[in-house]
């Protein structure tokens, strides 16, 4: 029985799948389909094997999970018929792949079969091993391919090659043994043997030195050779392409040239003539002779400098970039790219051309494009280009739009010459892509914006046009909003004004107004808004008149249901209405940003805010993952003497400095978040510097001490109880407490689960850690453990940090520690609760590694064990 | 040569052959192929062959209704791909002469071992159309 002619119901499957209107019916026809078939494995039905196999591999390439026959190959492949055996392998190749334990099984039958005396089979096995043999694998079988690349059939050898490849990035040790093998496949005739013999050489050097020096020495002039053969040959009909003798072997022979030339002197001068010969006789009016040059550039790209060469490359090129045929402009982008690094002044030569290929209306091109225009600027050509590339981003697509004002900015960035341009670019970007740009950008505009004094007044008044003209654009709408709260006075004023500008009539109210507006727009996110009431509250003081007024549109955000908005709202308007007399001394111009912290802030942003998260997220009591200084720098009275504002609590700078914090944290607990920060703004007034100090209880305690240094306590003592959240200066003992609470209060509620005794998991000199288990009757698998700590030393613990690691089938969830700090000698102790959800309850006892960190005279102190003498049945 | 997976896909978008030589799950699959499928069908006649996708360079050409899709590692030259993918179509046009989406579709398996003559793990084994036919020539004079 033959499974290809007679397969009567796989035909009858592919015609029912065709018929198929919806998918819902497709996957209907898919699962009777993979029923009948399961059924038919289980029954250990033969006769239809192969046929099962044809439809799985159909229903397979649908996209439907077929795992359930991947038995079924292995049994196709050990069978004996050729049919059988052939589409097994198929099989096997499509269906499984080297993860699967079941491959481990097919290792004997394949083994059997590269043994075969059928030439064919031979193949078949080599085939599927060079496409998904796993390391074991190799290592078993490696002898066998490398008997089999000195076969006597060319068709068999070219598998083995390939085979070979295969082996050697798996087991990269095996590749001495495959060396010798490897250049005698280079003296071969047969066009198969010799384009994957080449492959297998350069994989070689790829992955062993000595390959490479091999190679290098023995063989280049070999290769050389086969090449300078192969242009020379005459017609040949079966390879031919376009009038060229097997382009594909072409381009594998000058790859492996470049990988010998590259970084050697004496391999390059060897092949230099050759190279030169196929750069100028290969035709250029086919696909096939340009994908040869193309490739032929590279390699002169890569080996040793020969300068007449090069000319010749970077000739192709330019020919390349005025094609009219677009596959060819795109390769031709794509190879200027990496020759930039080589001789970037020929680059440059094209760039009015590559300019024009960034506005093609090929998204592929436009890409390339972008990118070289990207490697190509440097300080003397930024502004032209510059201009060009915002030019166009008015007409450019709006898919376009994001990566194009990404590389702008960056430009920008990286090459401005003086701020005034930086500025103006920025700021004509922002009216044609604000909503393309990241968030970065603007806060390193405002930035800057910050340290050009006598470019305030120009500043604000172009983004007061822009706003008047458009509010569409949010990151223009926030950087205008936070320079007019800034520089208010400057605009109504006509403060330093440069020649360049007209001048323009602003009253006060009209300041307001365009606040107004921004505020109310539709289009303004929580942050912006946030943003305007801060901006508002500035106008209020630089302004008198506009008091009133400012009050009323505060008064409307009173009940605002954004907590941020609300609160701000509320804060401001206790502001204007009983503390006058601090209010000009609040709402001061913000001091000049530190451009040297905030960059180096965004280099080193990343690890920054990791450390300092696991830092501030222990040390609030009320887990809230954050920095300790939001909204302070703001409202910041002393600290104009300092010039940065000094948190060292990491986090993104300009939150703090916008007094922006909105990121959606995933913090539970938003009432307590907002009443520690309402208090640390308010208390900070006193003592910024304090500050440095990420943790809450211990700002508090300074505060409350420094009490006599800062004249205006008394004031900032009333002041913290306006807001709803936040009764008392104590408040920190509350919410502590309620934590304490909470976790006192859970025992109980489980009281009816099973009782555990409490064990000591940890003890060292200094430390001792008790554990506490409770369970609820509902769930048996989760698990509440208390720990405490309790200091055993004389010195106290600050910064103290506990970490907990659980074996895979454990999920643990680590709830915040009462405290950071831990007294001495036992006069007080940290509770921390976790919860533990075992998912093989009764099977497998709990199991953890623990870490302790924490401060002792001014020492870090790492403690680490393993628990796992836990109760069992926890 | 690094080929990291072949693709034919009809007007409709839907796939009538996948190869893939490297591991990816079934979901990954019908992601990856959804994504690039309307990537490439958008594109017109006269914009290029090439669309970069992920990390991912495809190259794609159409024969009548069918498109032939070839992911490629980024530093791969694009043009010879387009003429393997020529040679793949001339191939399959000698065995099935003039190949159309239901030959693919009714003898998958068929087309399957020819491009397993052609590529075996990401890259070109053979050239020669007649050496690549031969042994499907030959099994089907067995049967």
């Amino acid at each position: 029985m033959n499974p290809f002619s007679s397969g009567t119901r796989l035909r009858d499957m592919i015609r029912a799948i065709r018929a198929c209107k919806t998918a819902a019916e497709e996957r209907g026809v898919v699962r009777k389909e993979c029923a009948a078939i399961r059924s038919a494995i289980s029954e250990n039905d033969a006769d239809y094997r192969h046929r099962n196999m044809a439809k799985l591999m159909f229903i397979h390439m649908l996209g439907y999970p077929t795992h359930f026959g991947q038995m079924e190959c292995l049994k196709l492949i050990a069978s004996p018929g050729f049919p059988e055996k052939r589409i097994g392998y198929l099989g096997l190749m499509l269906l499984l792949d080297e993860r699967q334990e079941v491959l481990m099984l097919v290792t004997n039958s394949l083994k059997q079969d590269l043994n075969h005396t059928n030439q064919y089979i031979v193949g078949l096995a080599l085939c599927a091993l060079g496409n998904i043999c796993s390391a074991e694998m190799a290592r078993d079988l490696a002898p066998e391919v490398e008997r089999l690349l000195q076969f006597r059939d060319p068709n068999v050898r070219k598998k083995a090659a390939l085979c070979s490849i295969r082996i050697i990035k798996k087991v990269p040790d095996l590749a001495e043994n495959f060396i010798n093998p490897a250049a005698s496949l280079l003296k071969e005739k047969h066009h198969g043997v010799l384009i994957t013999g080449v492959q297998l050489c350069t994989d070689l050097c790829r992955i062993s030195e000595d390959a490479l020096e091999y190679f290098r020495k023995k063989c280049t002039d070999a290769v050389v050779k086969v090449l300078k053969d192969l242009v020379n040959s005459p017609y040949a009909p079966e390879y031919d392409v376009a009038g060229i003798t097997d382009p594909f072997l072409h381009i594998r022979l000058l790859r492996f040239l470049r990988v010998l030339g590259h970084g050697d002197a004496d391999a390059s001068d060897s092949m230099n003539d050759l190279l030169a010969q196929v750069a100028t006789k290969t035709e250029s009016n086919k696909n096939a002779g340009n994908a040869i040059l193309y490739e032929c550039v590279e390699t002169i790209m890569n080996i040793e400098d020969n300068s007449g060469l090069r000319v010749l490359a970077i000739n192709i090129l330019g020919r390349f970039l005025s094609n009219r045929d677009n596959n060819i402009r795109y390769v031709a982008l794509n190879m200027l790219t990496r020759a930039i690094n080589f001789d970037a002044q020929a680059v440059q030569r094209h760039r009015a051309t590559i300019l024009e290929c960034v506005k093609d209306s090929d998204a592929s091109i436009r890409k390339r494009a972008l990118e070289l225009v990207y490697l190509l600027v440097n300080e003397s050509n930024v502004k032209p280009l510059t201009k060009e590339l915002i030019d166009y981003l008015e007409i450019s697509d709006l898919d376009f739009k994001e990566d194009l004002t990404a590389k702008i900015c960056s430009i920008v960035d990286k090459f401005s010459p003086e701020k005034i341009w930086y500025i103006d670019q920025m700021l004509k970007v922002l009216c044609e892509a604000g909503n393309y740009v990241k968030d970065e950008v603007w806060h390193a505009l405002i930035v800057v914006i910050s340290n050009a004094p006598n470019l305030h007044g120009y500043t604000v008044r172009f983004l007061y046009r822009a706003l008047q003209a458009s509010t569409e654009q949010e990151t223009l709408v926030k950087v205008a909003v936070w320079c007019i709260g800034e520089y208010g006075d400057m605009l109504v004023n006509n403060v330093g004004m440069l020649d360049i500008e007209d001048p323009i009539t602003v009253t006060e109210s009209d300041a307001a107004d365009v606040i107004e507006i921004a505020i109310k727009s539709h289009n303004s996110d929580v942050t912006t808004r946030a943003m305007s009431l801060a901006a508002l509250l500035k106008l209020s003081s630089r302004f008198p008149g506009c008091s009133q007024r400012v009050k009323d549109i505060l008064v409307q955000y009173k009940g605002s249901l954004l907590l941020e908005l609300q609160q701000r709202a509320l804060e401001f308007n206790s502001i204007i209405e009983k503390h006058q007399n601090i209010r000009s001394a609040l709402v001061e111009r913000m001091p000049v940003l530190d451009e040297a912290t905030y960059s180096g802030r965004r280099a080193g942003s990343l690890p920054a805010a990791v450390s300092s998260s696991n830092v501030t997220s222990v040390n609030l009591p009320n887990g809230v993952s954050k920095p300790a200084a939001p909204l302070v720098d703001l409202l910041d009275l002393s600290s104009d003497d300092v010039p940065a504002p000094s948190s060292s609590g990491g986090g993104d700078f300009l939150h703090d400095l916008l007094g922006v914090d909105l990121a959606p944290s995933p913090s539970q607990s938003g009432t307590q978040k907002s009443g520690t920060d309402a208090l640390l703004d308010l208390l900070s007034i006193g003592s910024p510097t304090a500050m440095n100090n990420s943790s809450t209880p211990d700002i508090l305690s300074l505060n409350l001490e420094s009490k006599s240094s800062g004249g205006s306590l008394d004031r900032l003592s009333s002041i913290s109880s306006i807001p709803a959240q936040v009764s008392s200066p104590s408040v920190t003992s509350p919410i502590v407490d309620l934590l304490d609470g909470l976790s006192a209060s859970q025992p109980t509620i489980e009281a009816n689960g099973q009782q555990f005794p409490s064990m000591v998991a940890f003890e060292s000199s200094s430390l001792k850690m008790t554990f506490d288990f409770s369970k609820s009757a509902g769930s048996p698998q989760v698990t509440t453990v208390t720990a405490t700590f309790a200091n055993l030393s004389a010195n106290s613990y600050t910064d103290f940090l506990f970490q907990a690691a659980v074996p895979k089938f454990l999920q643990l969830h680590l709830d915040p520690a009462s405290s950071t700090t831990l007294p001495a000698s036992g006069n007080g102790s940290i509770i921390q609760t976790m919860r533990i959800t075992n998912s093989q309850h009764g099977k497998k006892p709990l199991a953890m590694r623990i870490r302790i960190g924490y401060k002792a005279n001014g020492k870090d102190v790492l403690e680490e064990g393993q628990i796992s003498n836990f109760p069992r049945n926890l | 040569m690094t080929i990291r997976f072949v693709l034919m896909v009809n007007k409709q978008g839907q796939t009538r052959l996948a190869q893939y030589y490297e591991y990816l799950t079934i979901d990954q699959r019908r992601a990856l192929e959804g994504e690039i499928v309307r990537k490439c069908l958008a594109r017109n006649e006269q914009q290029c062959s090439f669309v970069e996708h992920r990390n991912y360079k495809i190259v794609y050409r159409r024969y009548a209704s069918l498109f032939f899709l070839v992911g490629v590692d980024n530093d791969e030259n694009e043009l010879a791909i387009l003429e393997f993918i020529h040679l793949l179509v001339e191939t399959m046009d000698r065995h099935f002469g003039n190949v159309c989406e239901l030959d693919i579709m009714f003898h998958l398996e068929k087309a399957h071992f020819m491009l397993e003559e052609m590529v075996m793990n990401g890259c070109i084994v053979e050239t020669n159309k007649s050496n690549i036919l031969a042994p499907i020539q030959l099994m089907d004079k067995a049967s």
